[in-house]
């Protein structure tokens, strides 16, 4: 039985930071570029909420800070950071303030394995999908820490659906991560990229299609999960505001409050790169079309500067895309109901995603 | 250097630098907010009246329920996590079939659902 040992240890990509001899410099860089994602993307994901929202509501949106009202969030976090800090006497102090950095971290870890084109990644981890699923999962007990220790029974409340919530949605987000990693048979996320590009349905060969196409069901179900992880509309149980005042947070004020947000806004662009590596095909503009300025395997991989330039806009622009469908879904849907949420989990999300995994391996095994 | 080192090198350095951000936040915040305590502020915020008991009440024992049905998935998943990499290289001329993996695999995730049709039989799912 030593088949199963690992046949071939998987080259794995570099990256373009890879750079000179040393190891310092390329960690720096590396760092640097995760923390610069981490700051800028969110708060365009945000700017876009804002506006879309906006104009969907028949209103306008930000409009006096900056350009067409792009740095509100900038001018938002300058205001959360003068704001007075404001601990309840009856709270658990050292854990109040823990909490928010509890699930802030974690949402700047992800930023670690995203890949937004050839070689503009920080790592490519044999393990990426893994890690990313796993780091993300941390984020749940900072949320059930502030819900606790802000010894508030709102809040208490609040932390503890949003634990059942984020457990409950997390099943159906690993089981279709783990049907793609099937038809990929890796889990670095560069390789799946790599693997959508090269992939056909047989007897059909010659025509490129990503795993959004085999795998809609997949796709759903992820996009379902990933909205409920995030605690968005209309999933929005834990804060539901109507019924609970603000949840978890309504304890929480001035910079710690915006730590909570800023971790909202973070995982919705982790969770939608997410998706464009798993199932949009990654810095793919089409599919069977190689990007301008790249060669090799699929036109994906060894690009000119020109080519990762036009990589990097396709995955940022696929991720705005669904970052606008999710604003799109929380205007548009009222929120469900706590019993409802947990039903839609268990009896349809679950066993669907099982169904869907055995449905693919099947076919990727026999085909 | 391995490529192990250097990979998760970058993940260590960057807990450290994740964990440092958050401290110089809160600083920041520290040095530029203002700072006026009242007892009224300190109160806990619930109905604008003085809060009864203790806000570590006790909640629905549901939640306990659906933490126990989660560990068995979880649990699960671990093990989907390298049968999924392996299972798409498998052939005739490998030791394991494919068909072997696959129903060995069906099993072990039937046994689980199992589980879950029985914790929904029990009525844990269904709120009153």
């Amino acid at each position: 039985m030593t088949v199963l040992t690992s046949t071939t240890a998987l080259a794995q990509a570099p990256s373009i930071l890879d750079v000179g001899d040393g190891v310092v410099l390329p960690i720096l860089l590396k760092v640097a570029l995760v923390l610069g994602l981490f700051f800028v993307v969110p708060l365009v994901g945000g700017y876009l909420e804002h506006k879309v929202m906006g104009r969907m509501q028949n209103r306008r949106g930000p409009v006096e800070a900056g350009p067409f009202g792009s740095l509100q969030l900038v001018a938002d976090g300058i205001k959360f950071i003068q704001k007075e800090d404001i601990i309840p006497r009856a709270a658990d102090k050292p854990m109040f303030a823990l909490a928010p950095g509890l699930a802030l971290v974690p949402a700047l870890l992800v930023f670690l394995v995203i890949p937004l084109g050839p070689g503009v990644f920080a790592v490519d981890l044999e393990l990426g999908l893994f890690y990313a699923l796993a780091i993300t999962s941390i984020s749940v007990l900072g949320i059930l820490l502030g819900g606790w220790a802000s010894a508030n029974k709102f809040s208490l409340i609040g932390g503890l659906r949003a634990g059942a919530q984020l457990i409950a949605y997390e099943l159906p987000l690993i089981i279709t991560a783990i049907t793609v990693a099937v038809m990929a048979g890796t889990l670095s996320l560069v390789g799946i990229v790599e693997a959508q590009a090269n992939f056909t349905l047989p007897g059909l060969e010659g025509f490129n299609l990503w795993f959004v196409f085999p795998q809609i069901v997949g796709f759903a179900i992820f996009f379902v999960a990933a909205m409920a992880e995030l605690s968005r509309p209309p999933f929005d149980m834990p804060i539901g505001d109507s019924e609970l005042v603000f949840g978890y947070m309504t304890e929480y004020t001035g910079i710690k409050f915006a730590m909570f947000l800023l971790t909202e806004y973070a995982g919705m662009i982790t969770m939608s790169a997410l998706m464009v590596v798993l199932f949009l095909g990654g810095w793919q503009i089409l599919p069977g079309v190689a990007t301008p300025g790249c060669e090799g395997a699929a036109g994906i991989m060894s690009c000119d500067p020109i080519g990762i330039a036009i990589s990097v806009l396709v995955t940022l622009a696929k991720i705005m895309g669904l970052v606008f469908l999710m604003v799109w879904a929380r205007v548009a849907y009222p929120r469900l109901r706590e019993d409802q949420l947990q039903r839609i989990s268990w009896l349809v999300l679950v066993p669907l995603s099982l169904a869907n995994l055995a449905f693919v391996t099947i076919l990727t095994v026999v085909l | 250097m391995t490529s192990f080192y250097a990979q998760y090198g970058t993940f260590a350095v960057l807990v450290v630098v994740g964990c440092a951000l958050y401290a110089v936040i809160m600083l920041a915040s520290r040095i530029m907010r203002p700072t006026v305590p009242s007892p009224q502020k300190l109160t806990t915020y619930e109905c604008g009246v003085e809060a009864v008991g203790s806000g570590w009440s006790q909640t629905n024992i549901r939640y306990y329920i659906f933490a126990f049905l989660f560990v068995i998935f979880d649990v699960e998943a671990i093990f989907l996590f390298p049968w999924a990499v392996i299972v798409s290289d498998l052939d005739a001329t490998t030791a394991i079939s494919p068909t072997f993996a696959i129903v060995a695999m069906f099993l072990f995730v039937l046994t689980l659902l199992e589980g879950l049709a029985y914790a929904w039989k029990k009525g844990v799912l269904k709120w009153d």
